[in-house]
């Protein structure tokens, strides 16, 4: 395996904004993980050793220490739902047990229809706006439980989120 | 409360305030090219920001001006020299710098190139928070039409100062937000921070001379080289000069990031700009400025908002990012959810930290759960006397620390009725969202 021709088109300009090329590695890494369905195999971690000639360990112990980054595949739709203080505060967990129960998912699990995965995430920077949740990389604020529920039956039937 | 002169949240009451063209419309630019065509030296423009008494916005405050002129004499060290912007924001009720960047992206680059030229730095590295991409997006677009009109990249404005912007795309570690976390993951590297010394102005990024300001004090750089020290010095109280962006939450009427000066009470700022405590409820606890500032009961509402008061009253000024709770809201439940955070944030290299951290968190959890023991108070203190100050590589045992030290001041009571009554009678009576077995 290796990395597709894009992505080292890509990463072969990424690496020219630094002046040691493994800076450009958690971009990287960001960039494998979007075009292979939001996470990172084995496989991409050591075409990305490779690329950045590093160890595939090093690049695993990278990726491993940011919570961005996933090493198990998930559902069609990534529901990261903020239970930090502010939005506990606005009903965060009454929220998540709502987004729950319209997806099918457990918190940390992946739904059965393969659809949604639901996760806890810390503080979003969507404090003035809580409760919220982040939808496949766009963030839904100010929720209450009727709007969070239209939102995932939208993206359920493919909507554009 | 007195009118007062705004100038941060100014523009982006504009339609498409985050482009170009608007920006230019609304004077932008001007405050680089004063500095390049007058033109200035960079001494001058640290003077200027020394003597305007800015001092950071991401929660420390530590003068902007001062830590400029940190870095070494480039006739005596030629290494290249580099700023990094930090757009981490992750401190919990902290959402400011995101409305900077997602609707005034060109106020953030212009400020980039002020302090890159102060400074004779070579390039400005925007480390932004992954979960941000439609800042990510902002910022990059700006920087796209920024380098196309010729303001970033060789020879800008036709001088010889030429200076590159770059974004950087974080991903979901509060750590680095931490200057020295920062400019490892900045690096490619896990976002341990460094101990210090060096400090980033003697050894930073890639070994270099290295400045790390937050977002918003960038910002504030072109207002002030543009209108002068003076001018800012008339807003704010003496040692917290210029206006400051507050973003409220929690138990309010209008949460929101409002731009406001410093010297006002916290009991104004919830009265009349959030629009009170909400539901007609009344005040119960607040947190300042994030939740790693000493939580202050309802009694505290007035104290002054600025740097220096806030601490006088035992608290910490941090990100103005103030998180208000009614009388309905459980400490024992608030602190469980505020120690979770630093115990999953804590990257691992101090024993203190490492473990210190996931014990308070464990000791709030029980106790919020009802299962809470009598010594558990007294442990808390002594583990939080423990971990800080001053005792790890960073301040995050600091930000564990401190919260926890003030909840068992101030809310003592509470906490032990908890452990009395065996459960927390403000515990929330809805049913926890089923979680996957060994999840999380």
């Amino acid at each position: 395996m290796a990395l597709p021709a894009n992505l080292v088109k890509e990463f072969d300009e990424l690496v020219t904004h630094y002046p040691e090329r493994r800076a450009g590695l958690i971009p990287a890494l960001h960039r494998c993980q979007e075009e292979n369905g939001g996470w990172l195999s084995p496989e991409t971690i050591e075409d990305l050793a490779a690329y950045f000639g590093l160890e595939p360990v090093e690049v695993f112990g990278v990726a491993s220490f940011y919570p961005m980054f996933r090493m198990a595949p998930r559902g069609k739709h990534l529901v990261s739902v903020c239970h930090n203080i502010s939005c506990t505060l606005r009903g965060a967990e009454e929220l998540l047990g709502h987004v729950c129960k319209v997806t099918g998912a457990p918190v940390g699990g992946t739904s059965s229809d393969g659809e949604f995965t639901v996760v806890r995430v810390e503080c979003q920077g969507a404090c003035a706006n809580a409760p919220m949740f982040d939808l496949d990389g766009v963030y839904h604020e100010d929720l209450d439980h009727a709007k969070a529920e239209q939102i995932l039956r939208r993206a359920r039937e493919g909507a554009k989120a | 409360m007195k009118e007062f002169e705004r100038y941060l949240l100014n523009r982006i009451a504009a339609a498409n305030s985050h482009t170009l063209g608007v920006y230019r419309q609304q004077g932008g630019y001007k405050a680089i090219e004063k500095v390049l065509k007058t033109p200035l030296k960079p001494e001058d423009v640290i003077a200027v920001m020394k003597d305007s008494g800015l001092r950071g916005r991401g929660g420390a405050g530590f003068p902007t001006g001062m830590k400029w002129s940190f870095m070494p004499d480039i006739t005596k060290d030629p290494r290249p020299r580099y700023l990094a912007v930090n757009a981490d924001e992750s401190e919990p009720g902290t959402c400011k710098d995101r409305v900077l960047m997602e609707r005034d992206p060109h106020g953030l680059v212009e400020g980039c190139l002020i302090a890159c030229y102060a400074m004779r730095a070579k390039a400005a590295y925007i480390y932004v928070r992954g979960e941000y991409r439609l800042s990510y997006n902002r910022v990059q677009a700006a920087i796209d039409e920024a380098r196309a009109a010729g303001l970033i990249g060789k020879n800008i404005l036709g001088t010889d100062f030429s200076c590159d912007i770059w974004m950087h795309k974080g991903a979901g570690a509060y750590i680095c937000g931490e200057e020295t976390g920062l400019m490892e993951s900045l690096e490619g590297k896990r976002g341990h921070p460094r101990p210090k010394p060096p400090f980033p102005a003697g050894s930073g990024l890639w070994k270099s001379p290295t400045t790390v300001n937050n977002v918003e004090t960038i910002f504030n750089a072109p207002f002030i080289v543009e209108r002068g020290a003076e001018w800012f010095k008339t807003m704010g109280v003496p040692k917290s000069t210029g206006n400051f962006l507050c973003g409220i939450s929690g138990h309010v009427n209008k949460p929101g990031v409002y731009e406001l000066p410093f010297g006002l009470t916290a009991r104004q700022i919830l009265d009349e700009v959030a629009g009170g405590v909400w539901k007609g409820r009344k005040l119960k606890a607040f947190f300042p400025g994030g939740s790693s500032t000493g939580l202050m009961p309802a009694s505290a509402i007035d104290v002054v908002m600025d740097h220096d008061s806030v601490k006088a009253a035992g608290s910490m000024f941090g990100t103005a990012a103030m998180i208000f709770l009614d009388e309905t809201a459980s400490i024992p439940q608030v602190m469980d959810v505020t120690l979770r955070f630093y115990d999953h944030e804590s990257c691992g290299q101090c024993s203190q930290c490492r473990e210190g951290t996931q014990w308070l968190h464990q000791m709030f959890h029980r106790i919020a759960r009802g299962k809470g023991k009598r010594e558990d108070l007294d442990l808390l203190v002594s583990l939080a006397n423990g971990m800080a100050p001053g005792k790890t590589i960073c301040a995050l045992a600091d930000a564990a620390a401190i919260p926890t030290l003030a909840a068992v001041k101030h809310f003592r009571s509470e906490f032990e009725q908890c452990i009395e009554l065996g459960r927390d009678p403000l515990a929330p009576t809805h049913a926890p969202a089923p979680e996957l077995q060994g999840a999380h």
